[in-house]
């Protein structure tokens, strides 16, 4: 196992800059690993690139999720963050890319040919933020009802909802006495 | 019932008494356990509350052989159709205990995606506070249903059961649930064709 070091993430963070040059909007070192932040059109050759290179190989997705900035108190470049994670088993280190993704209608290309396990992880985004991942095989709901309108994790979106609970009929007690072998 | 003082080999009852005692002493639980209070019901089921010594030990995993639902959890709107149709699989008499705050308010959880009180969609006969209720507090609700089921009384008997397939506006388990979890604002509107295919 390698122990996380500032230092062993150096060859790391000299390849990505050098690739990204000016479209590396910044990065942040956190924890164990380290984030580098993007615009939506960069994210998938940056993830492509770190899957890829020799001496990186991130093969292995770990997650992938979102953020709505809409009411963050601190100014992001854009509404939504699609945020990946991943790990090099070669290197033993993670790193996460954090792609802006605009607000309006939010997009942004699809892991799901790079990674199989991106496929369920950006369904479960596109249904609770509704960024839309484009080229991804089978975009539908996964978590929410298939018929269900909107996407509650959105920051404008009301905490008790807009009235879906009380769609439903309920069951009224009633005197009437019951029917057959009462 | 009457039972002889004199001699001790005979008593005498109704049927109905005779059958509701045997029921109230014999009652099979559904365990529909969705949550933290899942956990805590396996709790009272385990050897330390011994359920046994009230005669409902065997939790069946199959609503057609229980009498008595257990909901132990929170409800999703997307589970609530799951929820109601077993409850209508299970066959009369039928009693329901709703544990927890969660499964008897949606407790903390008042979102757009929590059902605010399973009694708005099945018959409850006894409601337990606690979140989770201590194991105890689920033998004061088994044995609440025990005294009512000795007397012959279930809260699904207060509804109109009849055939609940033909009555859509009692069931929504029978129902295509196309409209259900559309805006309330969109009530009146019909839901979006399907392309068909
Ligand atoms: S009442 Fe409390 S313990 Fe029970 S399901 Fe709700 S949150 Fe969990």
């Amino acid at each position: 196992m390698i122990v996380y070091t500032p230092e062993n993430h150096l060859p790391l963070i000299a390849k990505v800059e050098a690739h990204l040059g000016e479209r590396l909007l910044g990065r942040e070192e956190k924890s164990h690993y380290h984030q580098f932040k993007v615009l939506a059109k960069d994210a998938r050759a940056l993830i492509q690139f770190l899957r890829d290179e020799p001496g990186l190989g991130f093969a292995m997705f770990i997650d992938l999720t979102a953020v709505d900035y809409l009411k963050y108190p601190v100014a992001q470049p854009e509404r939504f963050a699609v945020i990946t994670t991943l790990l090099s088993p070669s290197l033993g280190i993670r790193v996460q890319v954090k792609a802006f993704v605009a607000g309006g209608e939010p997009r942004i290309p699809s892991l799901a040919d790079l990674y199989a396990g991106a496929n369920w992880t950006e369904r479960e985004v596109w249904d609770l933020y509704g960024i839309e991942f484009l080229g991804h095989p089978d975009l539908k709901r996964i978590l929410m009802p298939d018929d269900f309108d909107g996407h509650p994790l959105r920051k404008d979106y009301p905490l008790r909802g807009r009235g879906e609970r009380g769609n439903f009929p309920v069951y009224h007690a009633t005197t009437q006495k019951p029917q057959g072998d009462a | 019932m009457g039972v002889s003082g004199t001699t001790n080999d005979w008593a005498t009852t109704t049927l109905d008494t005779a059958v509701n005692w045997a029921r109230a002493n014999s009652l099979w639980p559904m365990p529909f356990g969705t949550a933290c209070c899942g956990i805590e019901m396996m709790a009272a089921f385990m050897a330390k509350y011994d359920t046994a010594r009230f005669g409902s030990e065997v939790m069946k995993f199959s609503p057609r052989q229980s009498d008595l639902l257990i909901v132990s959890g929170r409800i999703s709107l997307k589970m609530m159709p799951v929820l109601q149709r077993i409850w209508e699989q299970m066959p009369e008499p039928k009693w329901c205990i709703s544990m927890g705050a969660c499964a008897s308010s949606g407790g903390v959880f008042d979102t757009y995606t929590l059902i605010q009180g399973v009694d708005q969609f099945i018959p409850v006969d006894a409601y337990m506070p606690g979140c989770p209720p201590r194991p105890e507090a689920f033998l004061d609700a088994l044995m609440m249903v025990q005294e009512k089921a000795k007397k012959g009384q279930a809260k699904s008997q207060e509804y109109v059961t009849g055939d609940a397939s033909s009555d859509p506006a009692r069931s929504v388990a029978f129902r295509t649930p196309d409209t259900h979890y559309r805006h309330g604002a969109d009530r009146s509107t019909p839901a979006k064709e399907k392309s068909g295919g």
